[in-house]
Order: C-alpha cells, then sequence, then structure tokens
C-alpha cells in the first residue's frame, strides 16, 4: 500500500475512534442500567435527542457552551430519576419484558413531545467558536470538535471509573450488579441505588445528545439511528459490562468506518454482521457474564 | 302505544330538513391528499397541505363545478409505502375520492400509483422519481406534476460543468440518489467533464466522517451532495466541517427551501442546487405573484417548493375537471393531458408518453438572508426554459 | 382451591372449547364492525403476524426482536412471483411460506444457542442481515420497493372473484387466516404444544423430562416463520406492492406492541392486540398529526396497569384460564 493509501486508512481509523466515543458513551448508559436494574432501556435513544434539545433550550438562556456541557447531563439526568419512579420501578418483578416494552413506548411519546414544542424541523446547532476549524493529526486534518469529544468521553469515563471502583457507592453498584437480593438483605436501600443509576446513564446519553449536535443539528428522530448502536455495541461488549462496553465500542467505530472506507453501502450492516459473530461464538457477549438475567 | 313524543317529531322534522338540505347540495368532488404529516418531512407535508388547501379554496370561491365545491381529504401516510397504499385504497374505497394527489417520497408515489393505477383513478405524484415515468410504473391515469431526478441533473449539469472539471458524488444509496448520480453521469459524458469518484452512503446516516476524508482525498472541483432532506442537511454540513469547502464547489440536485431555513446560512453556504419554485419567481410571473400574496395573506411567509407543488397539482386538476365538464375519469384524463397550463410558475404542460410536467427548472444558490427580509435564502441564478430536452426520450423510458 | 370457587359461565366454556370456530365467527363478522374495509384487511393479516409471533413469544416465552425478516421474505417471495414471474397466487403463496419458514430454519438454527435479551439481539442483528441483503438486490427495487403485486381476480372451480372489491379480498384473505387458526389451534392442543408451554415454564425441567428442549424450540421457530411469512404474502398482495419498510425492526418491534397489547400466551390475544393497534393508530392519525405521543401514552398505559393485554386481563377477570 501506497503511503497515500496508508495515510487514509489512517484517517479513516482517526474518524472511527471518534465515532466509537458517542457509541461508547451511550453504551455505557445502557450498559449500567441493564446491569444494575436488569432494564432494557428503549427509551435511551430518545434521552440522547432530550439531552440535546435541552442543551439547546438553556443555551437561549445562558450562551455558555461549558456551563451547558455541565448543566445537560445533570437536568437529563434529572428527567431520568423522574422516569424511572415513576414509570420504570412500578414494573419491578415482572420480568425482563415489561420495562423494555414500557421504554418502547416512552420513547415515541418522548419523541412526540419533543415534536410538539420545538416543532418537526430540526433546528440548527453552529459549533463553539473556540473549537471550529481542523487540526492536523498527522494523517490529515480533522475537525478540532470531533478531538474534543473523543476528549469528554474520556474524561467522562475516567469519572465513572474512579466513581464505581473507588467510592461506597460505586461499590454498592458493583454489589447490586452481581446480586441485587444479597445487597437488600444486607439493608441497602436499593431503590435510591436504581434511582441513582439510571439517572447517571440517562445523564450521560443527553451528555452525548449535546455533543452531537453541532456536529448533526438537531432533530427529533435524532435518537432512533443512535439507540440501535447503542444497543448493538453494550450487547457486543456484554450486558452489565463497562469494559466491554468500551471495547466494543471502539471497535464497531472502528469497523463502520473501515467498512464506509471498502464497501459503504454495507457500513451500516457491518455492525450486525460483528453483533451476529460475537454472539454466536460468545452468547453472552465479550466481556458478559453468563447466565446474567437470561 | 302513547301519543308521539314530541322531540321525536321534531327529530323527523330536522332529519327531513337535513336531508333535503343534503339532496340540494350535490357531491362534492373529493381530492385526497396523501402525505407524510409525521415523519423527519413533516414540515414538508404540512405545507403542501396549505397550499393544497389554497388550491381548492380558490376554486370553491370562483363557484367551483357548476356549484360542485372541491374538498380535499388529508391523510398521513407517515413516509411509508405500505401505510400510503393503506390510505390510498381507504380513499378509494371508503371515502369515493374522485382524485388522489399526493406522496413525498419516491417510494410512497410509486406504491400509491400501483393502487390507483389498478382501480382506474387519477393520480398526480408530487415529488421526484424517475421510476414514476417509466413505463412499467406509469398508466393512462398517472401524472407527474414535480421535477424527476434527470430533469434536475440535466438542468444543473448542464449549467456547472465544463470540460475537463473533476466531479466527484456522495450518493445516498437508494434510487433517487442513483438517479441523480446517473443523470449527471449522462451530462459529464457529454460536456468532457470527468466523474473522478462515487461514495455511496446508507439512507439515514447521520454521521459522514467515515465517508468525507475518502472524497477530499479525490480532490474535486465539485463534489455532488446525491441526497435529500436530513441526509443532505447533515451531510453538508459536516462536509463543510471537515474542511472539503475551501478547494470545492458545494452542489446539491435539490436545494430544500426547509432545509436551507432549518440549517441556518452558514451550513448551506456558497452551496448551489436546484428546484422547482422559489418565491422570487414572483418577479416574472403572475400567477408566482397571485400564490404568494394568497399564502402570505394566511400564513404570514412563502410557500415552498414542495408546498407549491401541491398547489399546483391540485390547481391543474381542477383546471382539467371545470375543462371537462365532469369529474368522469376518462374526460378529465384527456383534459389534464392536453392542458396547457400556468399556475404558479410560468408555463407547464404533461407530455404525452409519460404524463411527465414539462416545466422550468431553477437553479439556485444558497446565501445569507438579510436582516429585513429573513426568507430571501436563495438567489436565482438561472431559469432553465421548459423544455422536453432534459427529459429522458419516451424510448429510453420504455414506450413504444 | 376454594370450595366456593366461581363457575366459568356456560357460554365462556363453548368459545373456550372452541376457540378456532369462535375467533373465526368474530373475524367473519370483523369488515362491519370496523369503520372500513382497509382497516378489517389489515387487521386480518397483522393478527396473523402476531398469531405466528405469539407462538414464539406468548407461547414458548422467547422474545425475539427479528420476526419482520419472515414478514418480508414471504412478502418478496410472493410479489417477486407474482409480479416479475407471472407466477399464479395459488403457487406463489405456498412458495412464500415454504421460503420463509426455510430463513426461519436457518436464522433459528443461529440464533436457539442464545436466550433471553441476547436471543432478541441476536434476531435483530439477523433480520437487518436480511433487510440489507433484500435491500442489496435489484429485484427487490430496494428502497422504491417491489410494485405489481397485482392480482386483480382469483379464479377457483370456474368462479371469478373480483379481488379488487374490499370485502372480495377480505373474505379471499379470511380463507387462508381460517385453514392457519386451525393449524396453530391444533398444535397447541397437541403434545408438541404444551411441550412449548413447558419450555416457557421451566425449561430445565423439560429437558429433565426427556424432551428435546433445542429441536422443539427451531421447529416453533419454523412454524412461527411460516405463518408470519403467509402473513407478509397476503400483505403484499393487499397492497399491490412490498415495501422494504416490511423488514426493518419497526415492523419487528411492532408485532411485540400487538402481542403485548392483546395479551401473549392467549390464543385470542394477538387479534385483540392487532385490532386495538391498528383501530388506535388509524382513528388517531385521523384525528391528529401528534398520534404517535397517544399511542405511546395508551401503550405505556397498558404496560404498565395491564401487564396480561386487553384479552389477558378480561380472561383473568373471568376466572377462565
Amino acid at each position: 500500500m501506497d503511503g497515500f493509501m496508508l495515510q487514509l486508512l489512517g484517517l479513516q481509523l482517526f474518524t472511527g475512534v471518534a465515532l466509537g466515543a458517542i457509541y461508547v458513551l451511550m453504551a455505557v448508559g445502557l450498559s449500567l442500567i441493564f446491569g444494575m436494574l436488569t432494564v432494557v432501556n428503549f427509551a435511551h435513544g430518545a434521552f440522547f435527542m432530550v439531552g440535546a434539545y435541552v442543551g439547546y433550550l438553556l443555551y437561549q438562556y445562558v450562551p455558555n457552551f461549558w456551563i451547558c456541557l455541565v448543566a445537560v447531563p445533570l437536568l437529563t439526568g434529572l428527567i431520568g430519576i423522574v422516569v424511572e419512579r415513576y414509570l420504570v420501578r412500578p414494573l419491578y418483578g415482572r420480568g425482563i419484558d415489561y420495562p423494555l416494552l414500557l421504554t418502547f413506548g416512552l420513547g415515541y411519546v418522548m419523541v412526540e413531545i419533543i415534536r410538539i414544542i420545538f416543532g418537526k424541523q430540526g433546528l440548527p446547532v453552529s459549533t463553539p467558536d473556540a473549537l471550529q476549524g481542523a487540526v492536523d493529526v498527522f494523517v490529515g486534518p480533522f475537525p478540532l470538535y470531533r478531538l474534543f469529544v473523543i476528549g469528554v468521553a474520556v474524561v467522562v469515563l475516567l469519572i465513572l471509573w474512579l466513581f464505581i471502583e473507588r467510592t461506597s457507592f460505586g461499590l454498592i453498584i458493583r454489589a447490586g450488579a452481581r446480586d441485587p437480593m444479597i445487597v437488600r438483605v444486607l439493608g441497602v436501600d436499593i431503590s435510591r441505588v436504581w434511582l441513582v443509576v439510571f439517572a447517571i446513564g440517562t445523564g450521560i446519553a443527553g451528555l452525548a445528545g449535546y455533543l452531537s449536535a453541532p456536529m448533526q443539528g438537531i432533530a427529533p428522530e435524532m435518537g432512533t439511528n443512535v439507540l440501535i448502536v447503542a444497543f448493538v455495541v453494550t450487547v457486543v461488549g456484554g450486558m452489565g459490562s463497562l469494559s466491554g462496553a468500551i471495547v466494543a465500542g471502539l471497535l464497531i467505530g472502528i469497523v463502520e468506518s473501515l467498512a464506509a472506507f471498502m464497501y459503504p453501502e454495507a457500513s451500516k450492516v457491518s455492525m450486525f454482521i460483528i453483533m451476529a459473530l460475537v454472539l454466536l461464538v460468545r452468547p453472552m457477549g465479550l466481556f458478559g457474564r453468563a447466565g446474567l438475567m437470561s | 302505544m302513547k301519543t308521539i313524543n314530541k322531540w321525536t317529531y321534531v327529530l323527523c322534522l330536522a332529519s327531513v330538513f337535513g336531508m333535503s338540505g343534503a339532496l340540494a347540495q350535490s357531491d362534492p368532488i373529493r381530492i385526497g391528499l396523501p402525505v407524510p404529516l409525521t415523519g423527519p418531512y413533516g414540515a414538508e407535508a404540512k405545507d403542501q397541505v396549505r397550499n393544497a388547501e389554497i388550491a381548492v379554496k380558490e376554486f370553491n370561491e370562483a363557484g367551483g363545478l357548476d356549484g360542485r365545491m372541491a374538498e380535499l381529504l388529508v391523510r398521513d401516510d407517515k413516509l411509508n409505502p405500505g401505510e400510503a397504499a393503506t390510505r390510498a385504497l381507504d380513499l378509494i374505497e371508503k371515502d369515493h375520492a374522485n382524485f388522489i394527489v399526493g406522496g413525498l417520497s419516491a417510494s410512497t408515489q410509486l406504491s400509491t400509483n400501483n393502487v390507483t393505477k389498478q382501480r382506474k383513478v387519477i393520480y398526480i405524484s408530487i415529488s421526484q422519481s424517475d421510476a414514476i415515468n417509466e413505463a412499467a410504473d406509469m398508466s393512462r391515469y398517472t401524472f407527474h406534476e414535480a421535477l424527476n431526478p434527470h430533469m434536475t441533473t440535466q438542468a444543473l449539469g448542464r449549467h456547472l460543468f465544463k470540460e475537463g472539471m473533476r466531479i466527484a458524488f456522495l450518493t445516498a444509496d437508494y434510487a433517487y440518489g442513483h438517479e441523480m448520480a446517473r443523470g449527471f453521469t449522462t451530462v459529464a459524458e457529454e460536456v468532457g467533464a470527468k466523474i473522478v469518484g462515487e461514495v455511496r452512503h446508507p439512507l439515514g446516516t447521520s454521521d459522514y466522517s467515515v465517508f468525507l476524508p475518502r472524497l477530499a482525498a479525490l480532490k474535486p472541483d465539485i463534489l455532488i451532495f446525491n441526497n435529500f432532506g436530513r441526509d443532505n442537511q447533515i451531510s453538508i454540513q459536516q462536509a463543510g466541517q471537515f474542511g472539503l469547502k475551501a478547494n470545492t464547489k458545494f452542489v446539491t440536485p435539490v436545494l430544500l427551501y426547509t432545509a436551507r431555513q432549518a440549517a441556518g446560512d452558514k451550513v448551506y453556504e456558497g452551496v448551489t442546487g436546484a428546484t422547482s419554485y422559489y418565491w422570487e419567481l414572483q418577479n416574472q410571473y403572475d400567477t408566482a405573484k397571485a400564490l404568494n400574496e394568497r399564502y402570505k395573506k394566511e400564513y404570514g411567509s412563502y410557500p415552498s417548493d414542495y408546498g407549491a407543488l401541491a398547489y399546483g397539482a391540485v390547481k391543474s386538476l381542477l383546471m382539467a375537471v371545470k375543462q371537462a365538464g365532469t369529474t368522469d375519469t376518462e374526460k378529465v384524463v384527456d383534459a389534464l393531458a392536453s392542458l396547457k397550463y400556468d399556475t404558479y410558475k410560468g408555463p407547464e404542460y404533461y407530455r404525452g408518453c409519460d404524463h411527465q410536467a414539462v416545466q422550468s427548472v431553477l437553479i439556485i444558490e444558497s446565501k445569507a438572508a438579510p436582516a429585513d427580509n429573513p426568507d430571501d435564502v436563495f438567489k436565482i441564478v438561472k431559469e432553465v426554459a421548459p423544455t422536453e430536452d432534459i427529459l429522458r426520450s419516451c424510448e429510453k423510458l420504455g414506450f413504444k | 382451591m376454594t370450595l366456593d370457587k366461581t363457575k366459568t359461565p356456560a357460554v365462556f366454556e363453548a368459545i373456550r372449547r372452541h376457540r378456532v370456530l369462535a375467533t373465526l365467527l368474530f373475524l367473519f363478522l370483523l369488515p362491519w364492525l370496523t369503520p372500513n374495509y382497509s382497516v378489517a384487511a389489515h387487521i386480518l393479516i397483522f393478527g396473523l403476524y402476531a398469531l405466528g409471533f405469539n407462538l414464539i413469544f406468548g407461547y414458548m416465552g422467547m422474545l425475539s426482536f427479528g420476526h419482520s425478516a419472515f414478514l418480508g421474505i414471504g412478502a418478496y417471495t410472493a410479489g417477486i412471483l407474482i409480479a416479475q414471474h407471472a407466477i399464479t397466487w395459488w403457487l406463489a403463496i405456498p412458495a412464500a411460506i415454504i421460503v420463509s419458514a426455510a430463513g426461519a430454519l436457518v436464522i433459528g438454527a443461529l440464533a436457539i444457542r442464545t436466550r433471553g435479551i441476547y436471543f432478541a439481539m441476536v434476531t435483530l442483528a439477523l433480520s437487518q442481515c436480511v433487510y440489507f441483503l433484500i435491500y442489496q438486490m435489484p429485484a427487490s427495487g430496494g428502497e422504491n420497493g417491489l410494485r405489481g403485486v397485482n392480482v386483480p381476480e382469483v379464479n377457483l372451480f370456474g368462479l371469478t372473484i373480483d379481488v379488487l372489491d374490499p370485502i372480495n379480498k377480505y373474505y379471499f384473505f379470511f380463507c387462508f387466516v381460517a385453514i392457519s387458526l386451525w393449524l396453530i389451534s391444533r398444535i397447541l392442543a397437541s403434545p408438541f404444544g404444551h411441550a412449548i408451554q413447558a419450555i416457557r415454564e421451566n425449561e430445565t425441567r423439560t429437558r429433565a423430562c426427556g424432551f428435546n428442549v433445542e429441536n422443539t424450540k427451531l421447529i416453533t421457530f419454523v412454524l412461527s416463520g411460516a405463518f408470519c411469512g403467509l402473513a407478509g404474502a397476503l400483505n403484499g398482495i393487499n397492497l399491490s406492492s412490498v415495501a422494504i419498510e416490511t423488514l426493518h425492526y419497526e415492523t419487528s418491534g411492532l408485532v411485540v406492541m400487538i402481542c403485548l397489547l392483546g395479551g401473549m400466551g392467549t390464543f385470542f390475544g394477538p387479534i385483540v392486540g392487532a385490532l386495538l393497534f391498528l383501530l388506535i393508530q388509524d382513528v388517531f392519525s385521523l384525528w391528529t398529526e401528534h398520534w404517535q405521543l397517544y399511542v405511546g401514552g395508551i401503550f405505556i398505559f397498558f404496560v404498565l396497569f395491564f401487564p396480561k393485554g386487553v384479552w389477558g386481563t378480561i380472561l383473568e377477570k373471568l376466572h377462565v384460564d
């Protein structure tokens, strides 16, 4: 391969990592929620979209990208708390299908509410001035904003890791993912834990939406595409496994990018092929634990 | 049995009057309008409804067909061809629609057409498709008011391509995208321009970063975005972010008014495209002026490109009905086929073999709207006069 | 078991005994109960789709998110044969059933090794692969869909029935659905049918009792695929075209919603679900452009308060098992 192609390939790999960053953020939230609550959150894409719109709305009043960056996950998490408390919690104990179906319907409702408030047309969002332009990343020019997104994803994952591995609350989360019954027996109010985990998961999704906004604008349907990818990533990585979500997210991002390079029509279906292959060889995902809520 | 209750008496009287009233009012002329009110093109569909309503109102205000009023039956086809076919069936079987106008995607218009042509109901399609002109899909009862990809690409390509130019495509991987690419390739071959590469993306992609490096590496003079709506908006935005605008001219076959307004000026800066209608035509045609004034009076802004198509289709349909003097399908078909009309954008007529509306194509360029007129988003660079030259020949379409 | 157990009324006992006849009677009268005929035909076809899906979801307890693949394979097989090869319907429809059953065999064989949410995801992934393959096939028409699936009349025993007439079309489809219903009822009442439900209740125990669980799962999956394929073929004929959206995962999600709304694991539930869902969608879309809000809201309401679905809850209230 001549130098030019190698350079192009390198650039393509870079875009794959940037793509993976958003996927990882979405998958991490999904995986957390599933690992802890055994809830398959079909409204996760809607939270992604809501985060973008919340950011847009907030920006009208507080025109500072950075303040909004911190505020959006908190506000989206708040919405997540309300959803968990009043819609998801009542379904505890009824089996895995019901929360799945509820969040499925919830997704429709949330999208429609946003349509009613903000209109069906998308809204333009521009990149903040400080992050505009392209940077030479050795293999070619690459948008600075996408590098920023990778950076934010890394920071968020680090904070999350520290939270889960190094705090006592994180200890409860890990224990609860392993055996919720025992945790309750030990006297922990597991419902509060669930609330927090759901809030964190949806908050991260909202952040991902806010970050995506300058790249593609915002529209009520923007969550549906991402949701499917998020599911694929979560399942490939193993539901309930954070390291799995990270590895799978990057893998799928890079594969999609390379597929676009070699056989572009198949770039969308490439992740399904990967998912089918992984699950057939390792039915619980790359890092998943067997028997986790079959 | 007791004496008849007074309310029964009242009811009887009321129904008698009601019935006689209904008898005095004759059968309305029902026009079905299945459009995607829900889904990503809801805004465009809504505009089509508004414009169609204006056409109907104008017909009724002018007395209708000897007292018979027209009625618009709006339905939501959810941008889904199966749903569109169901709505068409409904409109014909339950609502007894006389005619159907509608569709905003190629797939919905084709599936609607399949239903209407079997049942011999006139269908006027108001969105782009090359396939609907072809012999396999077309029928005596099928009419196509909108532009098709071939017309659009011929007009735009002949205006922009010069000998020796390097042209690249970013094509959405579906029929519409392929049709556009095919049309541009034909022009390039005629003029001596070179297609240096094409990248196809799956429909509905929201992240084009994986396709852009390859396109940038081709170093084209012109990059053509053969996609529509959201795909078009996002791909242009991201291509700009990747720095491609510096050395390449961005071109897109359908430069949508609503998309330009949604995405804002920065995204579409310097982009050239084509369209069937832009409100500035009012400076040339009285009919455009009349439509704009009416629309402005009711809604406070200007009709969009796809909206105006709906107006044109319903208006010419009702003109044909008036000319034929009846709603009898066969007579209206004959009237439509021979109609010469200027409903909103200058002279048009339907070509004989494929009932394609021969009309002008506008080449437009996006610009920053001045503060006092936020709707002034395009500049009409050229108006390609109506000609059958830019249509595919009848033989090519499969007609003997 | 309390001593004063409420006796189920004789009428309901009769219905339960002859569930096929009762259901068929209801479906026979359906066109006169719905606001228009095309909704009735739609309910009939999607009811069949849901019935096929219910075999796997309600009776065997496995949530599949890829059943649109079979609906689509059936639709495209029949569609391509009728539109492009001028094959008559009474060859095209059985062909559609066979091809979708074959598809179910392949997908089932691959997916059965997984369970629970992973099963749902594998079926989703495989159905999306089918979507992609069919999309890329030139014969399918891709995004434009497959047009020309025209069956204007049906020639049976010397009689020519105009199938463009909505009533005739409805009863033409009704015949297929009737046979399918009867078959499904026979399957469910047989020992095989009981094995299916046993797997849902406790797979390990069923295996311990000596049943070949894998084979049972696979056979059920194939049967389910066959019925869904038939529904797909009928849908293609109904609309005279096949849309690529038939293979989209949203169509898979639709049938899950329908089964849940109606009552999974009940015989009549899927039809009730199809009736409710399609009617609500129809009525609401005529009324407002924000119908998705109301449909989603109603759906959430059902999930929260009527987990057994409408029919399941009705049965429960009437103490019928």
